[in-house]
């Protein structure tokens, strides 16, 4: 999110956000071989593609919706839904998924309802998994904003995430 | 020249063409099933691979192109094999309820099954997410039955550049759509159909109105009335298994008065009236344009015929009569609806002079009165349900077939279609020119009109052989022409040597290169004619599967037959069209033409 920070002073207001979109979209030339890159900046402005984003995206290209919404919705890098508060990161790299990673995540999934990729109602937690996080010692291990929990049992679950609101 | 073997058979073939046209010539018949001829050929479902000397893997011979000394095997029992896995495992995704599906024994997925002698449906999987999207009153979609070929995205993005479908998601979620939240209803399709015409499987095809229909039939309080476009006489045969291009113009009369219409119309009858309504409108836009310059009178606009009131010379004037074009426009270039026609397609006009007009001479209360057309099209199923296309109350058209339906209903009433004899449309709104015929293939509607104003304007015939514009026909993405005026009428004599450029295209993407030249000020055109189908009505989105170039040639022949075959080829001697503006309507443009023949457009979201 480097991008995001250098241009955070920049996209306080919804005016703004929209004028560096529309500028980004000016610098990458219109030019639809650049759709992706263009999507990668604007999901640094606005977090998420929310749908709007998309229609300006799509008609400031001369784009079809559909094939803006198609290339999104193909790449799990980008969410057209906005963010949780907090990132829920369930690593299922090699140690950590022969060491019941599978099953933490499940239960994530259970205890959050959401699914993969996905962020609950009230904009808690978003929820998604990783190849190794570096804790393979002791895994299976689960990052939550960045601070990495190790050996976590499903039943541990919901006390962590009690510590996040 | 490329020399090869095929199945040991050594066959000679052109530089470019693929395993697959080499032995399709030959008849060695591949089996293929997202491969379509002159559309489509992604290699994406792979049931046409075969296998070739020195490569491992099997190859998808639909997209392989021919390679010297190449040897290639199409039925070996590991083909074979491959071929019966791939189709099991797509079987395993599918609803098999062929028995109550739309397209069972016109589905290319069965057809498939059949061809490859699969006995067996090995693979149980989880199923992709159904969804019947029937919130577009022209197209619906069911994503149950997609085979994922990408045909239609072909069609809509490049052939119309449209953009409304594309493939959304990956892996096993992958689903062809509009996108985001979006449904067909309330993306930016054109509703044109062309989609329905490629997809092999019941995935798209045009919202049923047969069962409206036969429920009107049945109804004994119900006066109906039936009308046919130009194109359908020349490809509702092909519903009945007879060859692309035989008119079926008397059966398909004698089909609906068995079926039980009351009245036969003939959309042909006000094709006719439109040329009158829009050739006069273009000629009102020209001398709009003459006057502004101070080169016309008032003195001389009253010998000229013209309508009180002028419109504004917003030329050049491109043609309103393909309601997927029109949705299209006001979609896509809606601050050049001005340059629009405003006359009604022929069938809504047709529909409106059902209900007055004719409802008055034969004394039938308009109340009861409903109104079918039997169109090649998927867009005029929502171009009845515009609010504008209503008068005193009535509603102009009450429900509209496709060719295809009103093929199922023939074949529901077990009509034999091909040894009915010849019937008749009824008067007064049967008689048609060879000019309305020409309506139903691109270029037809422009050639209609140039017959009609270069006589009024010279009072010499269109002086092209046999009345055909040749620079305008064929299926050449945009043509166009200049016609000249020359020794005109004294009262015309502003437009003596005056050059009208005229533009045609079918299909919208070439719809879009004409508009930009008109939002750039470019445009060197005074008349653009555009049909929202590739090859105008005759391939419409409601009109018989598959339609390929060589199809829509047949048909197009067909349609200038019907043309030559009529006594009479040019509207403004349809003696009906005489009487009805002499009966009801006044002049052409005049104050009820305007009422009931004539509309006005709605600017629509871009994206
Ligand atoms: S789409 Fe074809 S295979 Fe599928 S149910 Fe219908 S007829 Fe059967
Ligand atoms: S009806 Fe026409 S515009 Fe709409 S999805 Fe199909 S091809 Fe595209
Ligand atoms: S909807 Fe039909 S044409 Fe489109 S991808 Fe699916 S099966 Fe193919
Ligand atoms: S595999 Fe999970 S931390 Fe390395
Ligand atoms: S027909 Fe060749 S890959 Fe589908």
């Amino acid at each position: 999110m480097g991008t995001a920070a250098a241009c955070a002073s920049l996209t306080e207001t919804p005016d703004q956000r929209r004028d560096l979109l529309l500028t980004v979209i000016e610098d990458y030339h219109r030019d639809r071989s650049n759709l992706i890159q263009v999507l990668h900046m604007a999901q640094a402005i606005y977090g998420h593609l929310p749908e709007d984003v998309l229609c300006t995206v799509a008609r400031e290209m001369a784009l079809p919706f559909s094939e803006v919404s198609g290339v999104v919705s193909f790449y799990s890098y980008f969410t057209t839904r906005p963010r949780g508060r907090h990132t829920v990161q369930v690593c299922l790299g090699t140690a950590c998924y022969v060491r019941g990673g599978k099953k933490v995540l499940d239960a994530l999934r259970d205890i959050l309802a959401i699914d993969v990729g996905q962020t609950t109602a009230d904009q808690a937690f978003s929820l998604e998994v990783k190849r190794c996080i570096g804790a393979c010692g002791l895994a299976p291990a689960v990052a939550i904003d960045g601070t990495v929990y190790r050996r976590v049992a499903p039943g541990k679950l919901k006390a962590i995430l009690g510590k996040y609101e | 020249m490329i020399r090869l073997t095929v199945d040991g058979r050594p066959l000679l073939a052109e530089d470019g063409e693929t395993i697959l046209q080499v032995a399709s010539r030959h008849h060695i018949d591949i089996p293929s099933l997202c491969y379509l001829k002159d559309v489509h050929k992604t290699g994406a479902c792979r049931l046409c691979v075969v296998e070739v000397e020195g490569s491992k893997n099997l190859v998808a011979s639909c997209i392989a192109p021919v390679t010297e000394g190449m040897v290639v095997r199409t039925s070996t029992q590991r083909v074979r094999k491959a071929r019966k896995v791939l189709f099991e495992l797509m079987l395993s995704d599918h609803p098999n309820d062929c028995l109550h599906c739309e397209r069972n024994q016109s589905c290319e997925f069965q057809k498939a099954g059949e061809i490859l002698n699969v006995r067996s449906a090995r693979f149980e999987g989880r199923r992709s997410r159904a969804l019947v999207d029937d919130t577009s009153p022209s197209v619906v979609r069911d994503t149950s039955k997609c085979i994922l070929c990408r045909r239609c995205v072909t069609v809509c993005n490049e052939v119309q550049g449209v953009g409304a479908l594309n493939a959304q998601h990956r892996g096993f979620t992958t689903e062809i759509g509009p996108g985001g939240d979006l449904l067909l209803g309330s993306a930016v399709c054109a509703f044109c159909g062309q989609c329905t015409t490629v997809c092999p499987v019941d995935a798209l095809h045009e919202a049923d109105s047969t069962a409206a229909v036969w429920k009107a039939l049945a109804d004994p309080e119900k006066v109906v009335a039936v009308q046919t476009a130009p194109a359908v006489r020349a490809a509702l045969g092909e519903e009945f298994g007879m060859e692309p291009g035989t008119l079926v113009t008397g059966r398909m009369a004698e089909a609906l008065r068995r079926l039980g219409f009351d009245y036969v119309f003939d959309t042909n009858f006000t094709a006719d009236l439109t040329i009158l309504e829009e050739g006069t409108e273009l000629l009102a836009r020209i001398v709009s344009l003459f006057r502004s310059k101070g080169a016309v009178s008032d003195e001389r606009l009253a010998r000229l015929g013209m309508p009180e009131r002028l419109p504004e010379p917003v030329l050049p004037m491109v043609t309103s009569c393909s309601p997927g074009w029109i949705k299209y426009v006001e979609h896509f270039h809606a601050p050049l609806l001005g340059h629009l026609s405003t006359c009604k397609s022929p069938h809504m006009m047709l529909g409106a002079l059902t209900k007055s007009w004719f409802a008055q001479k034969a004394g039938i209360d308009p109340k009861k009165l409903f109104v079918v057309s039997i169109m090649p099209c998927t867009a005029k199923k929502f171009e009845i349900t515009r609010p504008e296309m209503e008068n005193d109350g009535f509603r102009n058209v009450d429900a509209v077939l496709t060719t295809r339906e009103l093929g199922r209903m023939v074949r529901e009433a077990g009509l034999g279609f091909p040894t009915l004899p010849e019937g008749r449309f009824d008067s007064p709104m049967g008689v048609s020119t060879g000019a309305a015929d020409v309506f139903g293939v691109t270029g037809g509607v422009m050639e209609a009109a140039l017959r009609t104003v270069h006589e009024l304007v010279t009072g010499r015939p269109l002086p092209f052989e046999r009345l055909h514009v040749a620079p305008i026909q064929g299926f050449e993405r945009i043509k166009s022409a200049t016609v000249k005026f020359a020794e005109v009428k004294p009262e015309w004599d502003f437009l003596e040597g005056v050059e009208v450029g005229i533009a045609v295209t079918h299909g919208l993407a070439g719809a879009r290169v004409l508009m930009d030249q008109i939002a750039e000020g470019k445009s060197p055109y005074l008349f653009i004619e555009v049909m929202g189908c590739p090859g105008g009505c005759i391939s419409g989105g409601g009109q018989p599967r598959l339609t390929t170039d060589e199809v829509r040639r047949k048909r197009l022949e067909a349609i200038y037959r019907e043309d030559e075959g009529k006594p009479m080829r040019k509207s403004h001697e349809n003696p009906d069209i005489q009487r009805l503006y002499a009966e009801f309507l006044g002049a052409p443009n005049g104050h009820r033409s305007h009422e009931l023949l004539h509309t006005h457009y709605t600017e629509r979201r871009r994206t």
